[in-house]
């Protein structure tokens, strides 16, 4: 029997098979960031051992820092403590660390992917639940606790036990002003906020092969909000055009050979995975979240489900009564008072690009404050650069230096109790982006043009013929 | 990590399905650099409102109910990798979370924290949750050792999962991080020939 593309990457880094089933898994890359790692380096100095291999670690600040005045000491003194505390790790142990004020400075899922750390058949693993996004390259790339920070650290493997495997399927072509936000978004609305646990996801199908490697890191980034381990794509030539010229991309005779073997990475014809689901691109609108998990997710045009809709209406009312929505309602007219765009899912250079292409010549609404974080210091320098920071600068957008920011508000960044933040990142919980405060998730395309409306409103209404095709 | 063999004590029911670690600790105290205190921030925006005032209508605000044993609704501890959430449970002084599903990462972080995940089936958490809520001095009995959740009260006795592996660490206080250590002439005999791009 022939393998699946994620037996064929997790088999490849077996160090052996322990009693009760449980794996030595031999870990490529490790990316850490401020938040999970300070108990993770003291477990390490209290136990008097060293890392296994410093060059396989990657660190950057990200969650915690300023995205205002990111020159400055920051304010908030425990943040600083925290990213100081990065550095005063990364400079005892000779780890390379890429800082407030680096040139690759960033979060941590954008700027492995586009240094070329993040490569085909690569272990790769993060404090952090977002690092499903690496699979878009065809690495298992998974989030694990700091206890596993500090195994990682300490033996560059992991004990795990393997994860069962699924494939989503989805064929056909997106229509006009839908991406892979409301691909996702539709997955795991039909899924379930569980419906992936104890899975390693693969993607496929028609419309997957033919998205750009930004918008594949878009879907398999949001794999853990269907509780998914990880979730990963067929590397192809789109992986390879990506990869190519980039810092840590092999070069040379090194390329060759790195080439021949990526090309073997996919799912064999005659591999089975435990669980398979096939969904048509056709059916796919222009999602946006209505509730308190990123499985309460419909089509713009949908209504909210009424409590006979659901198995528990008591869940149903409670997450509607901290959103302040009816449930059978529609959110198309509802006002907006906050426009967010950015996060690990939603803040790489074709998000930018795609918020500018809209806004161009156009005004955000009065009523919307409209902030723009990018990913990371390259993607800030290449949107200044194709002079997308003009143009969203012109249409009223607020523009802020690269950080995780309001999709978790660590930082200062948070959206006030009550009021309404249509947003590009990936989690809609209560008080995700501060205390109170009310989430909509939706795609960078639906979040220019509600920024400019003001409200919810269908963004295929709003698409000239031409635009965005 | 402490040793965990047999608890009996009574339980804290948590209706709410879909527990994400958001709720479990809030972002914004996650910015201590050690593993202690996160109790006190434990369910943050449901036990205190903005003054900082417990909220009576939250359960651990309600006196009528204690233990060491958290009975929850369905998909506990989905979202965010954040160990924090484990640290805050064991902190406030839970030794184990009861439910149906268990998000993995949570899971693999109560583990590793000395703290018990019991996975039981959706029909005898309902009757759980329904038990603790109206009777709250029931106990409850968990012996890991025999993998079994015990209700004498209403006639439920279950088995539950866990790994070998696991069982064994948590019954002698072991982490994996000790194990793993003791493997480290197989890990780079493996490193050797690697191939890797």
């Amino acid at each position: 029997m022939g393998k699946t593309l994620f037996e064929k990457v997790w088999d490849n880094h077996i160090v052996d098979t322990v009693d009760g089933g449980q794996e030595i898994l031999f870990i490529d890359r490790h990316f850490i960031h401020e938040v999970t790692s300070p108990q993770a380096f003291d477990g390490i100095r209290k136990r008097g051992i060293g890392l296994y291999d410093k060059h396989r670690i990657v660190a950057t600040a990200d969650h915690n820092v300023p995205t205002k005045d990111q020159h400055l000491p920051i304010k908030d003194e425990l943040s600083r403590l925290q990213v100081d505390m990065l550095t005063h790790n990364c400079e005892e142990f000779d780890i390379d660390l890429y800082g407030l004020g680096h040139k690759n400075q960033g979060i941590v899922h954008v700027i492995g992917p586009e240094l070329g750390v993040t490569k085909p058949g690569m272990t790769i693993v993060c404090g952090d639940s977002h690092t499903s996004t690496h699979g878009a390259f065809g690495a298992v790339a998974f989030g694990i606790g700091t206890s596993q920070v500090e195994q990682v650290m300490a033996t560059q493997c992991l004990l795990v036990q393997r994860p069962k495997t699924m494939r989503i399927t989805i064929d056909g072509e997106l229509g006009r002003g839908i991406f892979s936000k409301d691909i996702i978004l539709y997955i795991i609305s039909k899924l379930s906020t569980s419906g992936g646990t104890g899975h390693f996801v693969e993607y496929a199908g028609s419309a997957i092969r033919s998205l750009s490697m930004e918008a594949r890191m878009t879907i398999c980034n949001m794999s853990i909000e269907m509780g998914a381990r990880g979730g990963m794509i067929a590397p192809d030539e789109t992986t390879f055009e990506y990869i190519k010229g980039r810092e840590y991309a092999p070069s040379g005779q090194q390329w060759e050979e790195a080439l021949a073997y990526w090309s073997t990475l996919y799912t064999d014809e005659d591999a089975v995975f435990d669980k398979e689901y096939v969904f048509n691109a056709e059916d796919i609108e222009p999602m946006i979240t209505y509730g308190t998990n990123p499985g309460m997710g419909m089509g713009i045009t949908q209504h909210i489900p009424t409590t006979q809709e659901v198995e528990r209406p008591d869940n149903l009312l409670q997450s509607l009564q901290y959103m302040g929505l009816t449930p059978g309602a529609s959110l198309l007219n509802t006002p907006i008072d906050h426009v967010f765009i950015g996060s690990c899912t939603n803040s790489r250079i074709e998000d930018l690009r795609i918020v500018a292409d809209y806004v161009k010549g156009k005004k955000k609404a009065d009523n919307v404050q409209a902030f723009i974080v990018p990913g990371s210091k390259q993607v800030e320098a290449q949107a200044k650069a194709e002079g997308l920071h003009d143009i969203l600068f012109e249409a009223g957008f607020e523009l802020r230096g690269p950080g995780c920011s309001a999709c978790l508000g660590m930082n200062e960044d948070k959206i006030p109790k009550m009021e309404y933040c249509v947003s590009t990142s990936n989690r809609n919980y209560e008080g995700r982006q501060g205390p109170g405060a009310r989430t909509l998730l939706v795609s960078p395309l639906t979040a220019a043009v509600i920024a400019v409306e003001g409200k919810v409103v269908d963004p295929r209404k709003y698409l000239n013929e031409e635009a965005l095709a | 990590m402490e040793k965990f063999s047999t608890l009996l004590s009574p339980a804290i029911p948590l209706i709410q399905e879909n527990v994400d670690t958001d709720q479990i600790i809030p972002a914004r105290y996650l910015k201590a650099t050690s593993r202690e205190g996160f109790g006190e921030h434990l369910f943050k925006d449901w036990r205190f409102d903005e003054q900082g005032h417990p909220k009576s209508d939250f359960i651990l605000n309600n006196p009528e109910y204690s233990g060491s044993i958290l009975v929850a609704g369905e998909n506990f501890g989905c979202g965010s990798s954040r160990e924090h959430a484990a640290w805050a449970l064991v902190d406030y002084g839970f030794k184990a979370v009861v439910s149906s599903y268990f998000a993995d990462i949570f899971k693999g972080n109560a583990l590793n924290n000395g703290l018990l995940p019991v996975q039981v089936s959706p029909g005898s958490l309902k009757e759980l949750l329904a038990e603790v809520q109206s009777n709250p001095m029931t106990l409850i009995e968990i012996d890991l050792e025999a993998q079994l959740l015990r209700v004498p009260e209403i006639g439920i006795q279950e088995h539950f999962e866990i790994n070998p592996y696991k069982k064994t660490c948590l019954i002698n206080g072991y982490d994996d991080i000790d194990f793993l250590l003791s493997q480290k002439e197989k890990i780079s005999a493996f490193e050797q020939k690697h191939i890797e791009f």
